[in-house]
């Protein structure tokens, strides 16, 4: 295992060591230390290697991501894992506002709650939060899914396009054009698969699934006052 | 973007080192603001006097003789601390009224940064560590205390324009946000009978709050209200002589972290503000919820009050 400490060597030397990683390497597993809330930690990896976070982080932590596995064990702060590609990052604890904004794909999971557009603009990306998520969530999300075990906060999905979101608990509103949807066979086992490599405690039939109701896909001029 | 923290200390062992906390806080979310810094020191009171801080871009000549000058002027025992471009005068409460007055004679470019019983305000332009140098903040103790660290948008660099605003006795305001109606909330404000100095944004936040509480509202109200009438992006932080207050508008894009110990309550632009407080590890961490206004006082409970949508 690599060990890091960040406080002593700087951010710019971690980021370079983690590029310079590539996919043969046999440095597979990395270890950070002292995180204290610094941004931009392992962003723009491009390598199928581990790196834990042994606290919390600051602004964008795994941006960019593809293949790298980041487990921050600690809370994360706003824009972790934004327009992450692949791989996956996994937060003990809470995550700040607009968690995976703009992600195409990879898996992001939260153990604690996520705060307010949760999977902003997602295009592909699968979130899933054990906790709750806040307001104006997967604002505008196009693909992949958002899974929620706990309640998500005001306007879930405003003018959403084709991702799908699951809720286990209550929705404060639904945003414009985010409608409840009926869950089909597939989408409890596509439950099933994600809670299980989530390692999230919840069954499939507790949720409900919305999505857009495709009414603002085009515009039309008695939808004025929804835009 | 700017930077503030703020700190309320529940164990009475950490309040000499208030200041030096503060200070450290604040210097790290130097890079979320260059502008200008100030902080807001609850301190020492005298029982009947209160304090003005004043400041002055020529202390050289306006603090010389300043007490001995306003002692002519006002009832009662007047003494002066100067430290670099500030002043801490202190003199009976009820002389509070007539010193303001003689000074705009006395000494027309000295300026009234705060005044309260136990609130100091220093404030410059520069850096926050150079800022806590020239004002010693380090070595300041009390109860609690906010800070600010400016990136100007809405208004020119200026000791008038950084931060924390004094919004009434013993009260203060910090912002991180910009309001996009001051313009038209002065001009409201002002045929109230409102002074405003500066074309700064959030010195038409703190006057609106200051004009609130004048009709009667208390500070709670008052940022209730706050959330209705001001359009914009805020997170406020403001201090009360027995504790603070935080609150957010209601899409919350500017950043807010709080933690808890049973030592103190701390506020941060970003957790980074928090990591050095003693305890951070086990503390309860959360970001406060949009359009709530939160409050913790030394003499009562916590309160967390949602303002419906």
């Amino acid at each position: 295992m690599q060990s890091f400490d960040l406080e002593a060597q700087g951010l710019r030397a971690l980021n370079t060591a983690l590029h310079a990683q590539s996919d043969n390497t046999n440095q597979t597993v990395w270890e950070v230390q002292n995180p204290k809330g610094s941004h931009a930690i392992a962003v723009g990896l491009d390598a199928p290697i581990e790196v834990n976070v042994k606290g919390s982080t600051g602004y964008y932590c795994g941006g960019m991501n593809k293949q790298a596995t980041i487990h921050v064990h600690g809370s994360a702060g706003p824009g972790t894992g934004e327009n992450m590609m692949s791989g996956k990052i996994i937060i003990e604890g809470d995550a700040s506002q607009y968690l995976g904004a703009t992600a195409h794909g990879g898996l992001i999971v939260v153990k604690g709650n996520a705060s307010s557009r949760c999977g902003i603009s997602m295009k592909g990306v699968n979130i899933v939060v054990q906790g709750s998520i806040g307001h104006m969530s997967a604002f505008m999300g196009q693909s992949g899914n958002l899974v929620v075990c706990g309640d998500a906060g005001d306007a879930l999905g405003d003018s959403c396009y084709e991702a799908r979101f699951f809720v286990r608990g209550s929705v404060k509103s639904l945003g414009a054009d985010c409608e409840k949807k009926e869950m089909r066979p597939e989408h409890i086992e596509f439950l099933k698969d994600i809670i299980a490599e989530s390692g999230v405690d919840a069954k499939p039939e507790e949720f409900t699934r919305y999505g857009s109701a495709r009414t603002l896909y085009n515009f039309d001029v008695d939808n004025a006052g929804a835009y | 973007m700017c930077g503030i923290v703020g700190l309320f200390l529940k164990d009475p062992s950490l309040e000499p080192i208030l200041g030096d906390m503060l200070t450290d806080m604040l210097v790290t979310m130097t890079d979320r603001g260059p502008d200008s810094a100030g902080i807001a020191i609850y301190g020492a009171e005298t029982a009947g006097n209160a304090k003005l801080t004043v400041q002055s871009d020529t202390p050289d000549e306006d603090f010389a003789k300043l007490d001995t000058d306003l002692r002519k002027l006002v009832k009662g025992k007047v003494t002066i601390r100067v430290t670099d471009t500030h002043a801490v005068l202190e003199l009976q409460s009820d002389q509070v009224g007539e010193a303001r007055a003689a000074l705009k004679d006395i000494r027309p470019n000295v300026r009234v940064m705060s005044h309260g019983e136990s609130l100091e305000i220093f404030k410059e332009v520069g850096l926050p560590k150079d800022v806590a140098e020239r004002f010693n903040i380090r070595s300041m103790s009390g109860t609690h205390g906010i800070g600010h660290t400016r990136m100007a948008t809405e208004s020119a660099v200026t000791t008038m324009g950084a931060h924390p605003f004094n919004t009434g006795p013993d009260q203060c305001l910090v912002h991180n946000g910009s309001l996009s109606n001051h313009n038209s909330l002065r001009r409201r404000l002002r045929r109230e009978g409102v002074h405003i100095e500066t074309e700064n944004d959030t010195e038409v936040g703190a006057a609106y709050l200051t004009w609130k509480m004048q009709e009667g509202a208390t500070l709670g109200e008052a940022m209730e209200s706050a959330l209705e009438d001001l359009d914009g992006f805020f997170t406020f932080v403001v201090g009360t002589k027995d504790g603070f207050g935080v609150v957010r508008d209601p899409i919350a894009c500017k950043p807010a972290v709080m933690a808890e110990t049973d030592q103190y309550v701390a506020f941060g632009s970003e957790y980074r503000a928090l990591v050095n407080l003693p305890g951070i590890e086990n503390a309860r961490v959360w970001e406060p919820e949009p359009a709530t206004v939160y409050f913790w006082s030394h003499n009562e409970g916590p309160t967390a009050k949602e303002k419906a949508a």
